[in-house]
């Protein structure tokens, strides 16, 4: 483990060997002869930032050497849009990944289920989300050995997220996504958001990117307390088909995901229904032959 | 040789707002809109600005939210550690002068909050701190931050100009105002600065702190 001049206090954990789907039922005469290891996974910064962290400094190191900090992001997604819904949280996304202005990837899910109770939707960099699901992996092991009953709920896993983003933003190297995170537990329905600085928030509507611009204002006229889930998917679907025909980045491939009290569901990716046959578009030289 | 590098990002980012706190004879009035935007966006109107930080000390901050967030946190967390070893609520000149410190820690990468802090003091008298940015800090009858403040200020030095402070015998600076007063000339304030301030606007969180509790009201304003 490499020291870290930056970090004052590092946060040790016990990780046990376990692969997926396996329970944590280790005997405590087990436990220590075969699971001991102790490993350092997350360098947060618990203390305040201390004088060597100063942006002057790492700003000139970075220069000198070539930065390994983010500077923009490579792989983008774009909106994702969430609202609270009668029995939960309704979540859509679409499918696409773009390199610049071209649309790379097209089968990028960036809606993933977070723990029990907990939906988590990505816009922005694609790494840069697969780290933050590195992250929660690890926090939800974490969670799940304690053993004792309780799991993490939406609000905590969003203010875990929120002290990474804004973590990683102190230190100038930031996550480059606006996350959306929703969930249900013990009946109590969250929904809320986190930029890449670290700005957050909770509402009845979130989106993300360009669907703040364009599908926020549907929202906000169109949502209601307890709306049924059909309403929910013709509504989110609404703002979806908006995205597709104005943001440049969208693709026709989207995802719907819902969590209850029950649990998540996530759908097959499926296409929208849109119409181009507008006369202007038909026949887009009519009033001006030779134009284009 | 490359050139050096520019940041295409900011860390920061004004999520505006306005604070107004006004201290009484035996109370103390502290308010703040409960919109949050970014740039032309609303991001939410339901956010509020104010956190209690101790039993009679109250703090509104309007700026950047997640340093807001964080400074709320980290004073939080000191309250805590100095009800274990003092075993007592911190006053609210001591929590001033610990928000003041806490912000010049960070005089070289800000907390870009600016803070109004309302409470009652150690003889129960209303208590108002205003700050700028990096923690200079001045006890004040009243005071007003964030992005309205400039329509405000005028407005209370109008109704609540303190006496200099340099005058002998020293006069108090808090208001000879009732508490219904204050709280109606807080709303008065507000509706005004909502017209004009595109960042300001929503609804009114107001807080009345008193010897014996704490009361809390809520006002409908423009949401254009």
């Amino acid at each position: 483990m490499r020291p870290d001049p930056v970090c004052s206090k590092t946060l040790l954990l016990r990780v046990g060997f376990l692969r997926r789907g396996e329970s944590p039922n280790i005997s405590s005469t087990e436990f220590p002869a075969k699971h001991h290891r102790v490993v350092c996974y997350y360098r947060m910064n618990l203390k305040m930032d201390s004088i060597d962290s100063s942006p002057a400094n790492q700003a000139l190191a970075s220069h000198v050497s070539g930065s390994e900090r983010t500077l923009y992001p490579y792989v983008t997604g774009t909106s994702v849009i969430g609202i609270k819904y009668k029995d939960g949280i309704l979540m859509a996304a679409d499918m696409g990944g773009s390199y610049g202005s071209t649309l790379r990837y097209k089968n990028v899910g960036r809606i993933k289920p977070i723990g029990k109770h907990s939906l988590l939707g990505a816009s922005g960099e694609i790494s840069d989300f697969q780290e933050i699901l590195r992250y929660l992996d690890e926090l939800v092991l974490n969670d799940n050995m304690w053993d004792d009953g309780n799991s993490l709920g939406p609000k905590e896993v969003h203010n875990y997220l929120t002290r990474v983003m804004y973590n990683r933003r102190n230190k100038f190297n930031p996550l480059w996504n606006s996350l959306v995170l929703g969930g249900v537990k013990k009946g109590q329905k969250y929904l809320g958001m986190v930029s890449m600085i670290g700005v957050h928030f909770e509402d009845n509507h979130i989106a993300t990117g360009f669907g703040n611009h364009l599908a926020r204002p549907i929202l906000r006229d169109e949502w209601h307390e307890n709306i049924s889930f059909e309403d929910g998917v013709k509504l989110l679907e609404k703002c979806m088909r908006v995205l597709l025909y104005r943001d440049r980045s969208a693709v026709n491939k989207l995802q719907i995901a819902k969590i209850t009290e029950a649990g998540v569901f996530i759908s097959q990716p499926y296409a929208l229904k849109t119409f181009w046959g507008f006369s202007a578009f038909e026949n887009p030289t009519k009033g001006a032959e030779g134009s284009w | 040789m490359a050139s050096k590098q520019q940041a295409n990002w900011s860390p920061y980012d004004n999520n505006g707002g306005t604070c107004v706190a006004i201290a009484g004879s035996d109370y103390c009035v502290i308010a703040a809109d409960t919109r949050m935007s970014s740039g032309y966006n609303i991001l939410t109107r339901d956010y509020s600005k104010i956190c209690r930080l101790a039993d009679k000390c109250l703090m509104a901050s309007s700026g950047f939210q997640a340093d807001v967030r964080a400074l709320q946190k980290v004073l939080t967390a000191r309250h805590l550690i100095y009800q274990h070893q003092h075993n007592k609520q911190m006053s609210c000149p001591a929590m001033g002068q610990l928000l003041s410190n806490t912000l010049y820690y960070k005089r070289f990468f800000p907390y870009y909050s600016f803070n109004v802090l309302g409470g009652l003091d150690e003889n129960g008298k209303g208590c108002v701190f205003t700050y700028d940015a990096v923690g200079s800090y001045e006890r004040v009858g009243y005071s007003t931050q964030g992005s309205g403040s400039t329509l405000i200020m005028p407005v209370l030095d109008n109704k609540l100009k303190a006496p200099s402070p340099l005058i002998l015998p020293a006069k108090d600076a808090v208001t000879p105002l009732l508490e219904s007063e204050a709280v109606d000339l807080v709303k008065d304030v507000f509706a005004s600065a909502v017209e004009r301030d595109i960042y300001t606007g929503d609804r009114l969180e107001i807080v009345v702190v008193k010897p014996d509790g704490i009361r809390r009201e809520f006002m409908e304003l423009r949401k254009d």
